[in-house]
């Protein structure tokens, strides 16, 4: 029997400690997919982030820094170019990413670093249970605004995807899904997309997956899945901003 | 060569094998990027050097740098060394090498730009969380500045901690006569595969385990268990690293202790008090921490005061205090910064010392 599918090689078998329903699993699968697929895990370093996917050096088995809250791209543009052959990413989601850490992000991106940035937007802060984001939508319920976001309490969200199109030192941005199987696959292609552009020094790549937090959300997760297309998708529409440098 | 102390530093680096420099610019400290710029090593060595946004950015390209195996460092001044605190208590806890200058000014807050060593605390005793230590180097010349780099590129290795070496804004700026240290090539790629096999670079992944750092640990056990072996570390170092420098110690009654910018202020206190026929002497430690506890309990013992000559308002005293144990007075003199003790100032405080015996 020929296989089809199998568990790539580089995802270990453990239990992962994202709730179901979470992006975080199929995208760490994905990451691990295209890594194997490359074939560059022996000059591969991954940068993980203070949020859920703190623990993302359990799952894909590969060598990896674990970054204080928001610094992530400071941490990779060091490593980027001292080992300038190398596949360097990060992973980080939206609190570290676009709140804490927008100042790493912007200038690392603006630098035009040779790094990949993976970026999981779902919205809320997962990982300290369920805090307003700097992505949290208006009117969005979360712990820390619990009758909804209001501009003159809590200001806008943040388009921290936009911004980083308009940056010069940006090659690839792009956002993506993982809610439906022809999103999962139009994902990966953008993950390989940009971990080619590190390993090739075409610049910054920055690839957002709006995803789902149905603990965060208070959903099930069909429900969060829904939700997120509902809400979500016309806030933060999905597609490529920059390719090759070429704002779309 | 005539240099300042911070050029100093910068050609330093070039000479040991530096394999990057991350910095941010801060009055006094700023000749080090400068001249590194100027330098260009990454023409020559491969060196990289890279002005970064921000005194966070630097310390965690130093952590992330470092993490990776590679001989990394950064300098700063005062307010600056502050934003680090975060870095250096993440690199203490993952046991990542890496060099952090500081040419101190005057504090708190903005202060002035003007040397003090009012970091001392901040130095020895970190302003970071956790239960941590930075090996700490102070030198009180260009010359040391020079020869402080290898000296904490090697410690920061064998020890697989943050090295900091505290100069203050004089010995960063002024200029002195300078030997620098031969040429030594950067590792290469596979050196550091061999010396750091801790090391997160993804070098022959297929057969070994991956590595990974964080400081992340949610089982308290095994927390404590890390954190007693970073302990033990930590005594070992004490044991085996503290330097320090003697200066007309034999005979003498009274001594003063300073290091750095003040040691070399005290010393010519020294000299005018010996003329007065004074029996005075200075040890100076060279190392912050580890301290030299051992010698100046000795000290205790032997003289009938010790003096503390700092460019703050009492910092280093607490712990000569403590060395000292009750044994004899412990007395402290200084000025907060920029405002910087004259010698004279000095006698004066030590024959009131005397006399008031």
């Amino acid at each position: 029997m020929e296989t089809v599918y199998k568990k790539p090689r580089l995802l270990n078998d453990v239990t992962m400690h994202y709730c179901p329903g979470c992006g975080h699993s199929l995208v760490h699968k994905l990451v691990a997919e295209v890594l194997e697929e490359m074939g560059v895990e022996e000059r591969a370093v991954g940068i993980c982030p203070v949020g859920c996917a703190v623990f993302a050096y359990r799952y894909v088995d590969i060598d990896w820094i674990e970054a204080a809250h928001g610094r992530a791209p400071a941490c990779a543009s060091a490593v980027k170019r001292l080992w300038p052959d190398h596949l360097v990413f990060t992973y980080q989601g939206d609190g570290d990413l676009a709140c804490i850490g927008t100042g790493e992000t912007i200038q690392a991106l603006n630098r035009g670093e040779n790094i990949a940035v993976i970026f999981i937007n779902n919205a809320i802060y997962g990982m300290t249970g369920g805090q307003m984001a700097p992505t949290t939508l208006m009117g969005q319920k979360t712990s820390t605004c619990p009758y909804g976001r209001q501009a003159d309490l809590h200001g806008f969200p943040l388009h921290i995807t936009d911004i980083a199109a308009t940056l010069e030192g940006t090659c690839y941005v792009t956002r993506q899904a993982v809610n439906n199987v022809a999103n999962v696959a139009r994902t990966k292609r953008a993950i390989r997309q940009a971990f080619q552009n590190s390993l090739d020094r075409k610049g910054a790549s920055f690839v957002e997956v709006v995803s789902t937090c149905s603990a965060g959300w208070k959903m099930t997760p069909e429900q969060a899945n829904q939700w997120m297309a509902d809400n979500m998708l016309p806030y933060y529409p999905l597609g490529d901003l920059k390719v090759n440098g070429e704002k779309k | 060569m005539l240099l300042k102390g911070n050029e100093a530093i910068a050609h330093s680096a070039i000479r040991n094998g530096c394999d990057g420099f991350f910095g941010y610019p801060i009055t006094p400290q700023s000749e080090v990027l400068e001249t590194l710029a100027v330098l260009k090593p990454w023409e020559t060595t491969g060196m990289v050097v890279l002005q970064s946004e921000s005194e966070l950015a630097s310390i965690n390209m130093v952590y992330a740098g470092g993490a990776t195996g590679k001989c990394v460092m950064t300098s700063s001044s005062s307010p600056g060394v502050a934003l680090m605190q975060e870095g250096i208590s993440y690199m203490a806890a993952c046991e990542i090498p890496g060099l952090i200058v500081s040419v101190q000014r005057g504090g708190p807050g903005l202060g002035t730009i003007q040397p003090s060593q009012s970091d001392y605390r901040q130095a020895v005793y970190g302003g970071g969380n956790g239960d941590y230590r930075v090996i700490v180097l102070a030198p009180n010349s260009v010359q040391e500045m020079a020869d402080s780099v290898g000296e904490a590129f090697r410690l920061m290795f064998k020890w697989r901690m943050p090295v900091m070496i505290l100069s203050d804004g004089a010995i960063g700026q002024m200029m002195e006569k300078v030997v620098l240290p031969p040429f030594k090539p950067r590792r290469t790629d596979e050196e550091v595969r061999q010396q750091c096999p801790w090391a997160i670079n993804g070098l022959g992944l297929l057969s070994r385990k991956p590595n990974f750092v964080s400081s992340l640990e949610l089982d308290a056990a095994v927390m404590e268990k890390r954190n007693r072996a970073m302990q033990e570390k930590y005594r070992a170092i004490e044991a085996e690293e503290v330097l320090y420098e003697e200066y007309m110690l034999d005979d003498a009654e009274y001594a003063i202790v300073a290091y750095g910018s003040s040691s070399r202020i005290s010393m010519g206190a020294i000299d005018q008090l010996r003329e007065k026929g004074v029996k005075v002497g200075m040890l100076r430690p060279k190392t912050l921490w580890p301290f030299p506890e051992q010698r100046i309990g000795e000290l205790g013992r032997q003289c009938h005061a010790l003096l503390t000559v700092e460019i703050n308002e009492g910092q280093m005293v607490r712990d000569v205090r403590y060395a000292v144990a009750g044994q004899c007075p412990v007395e402290f003199f200084g000025h907060s910064g920029g405002v910087m003790p004259s010698p004279e100032e000095v006698v004066d405080k030590m024959e009131s010392i005397i006399n008031n015996r």
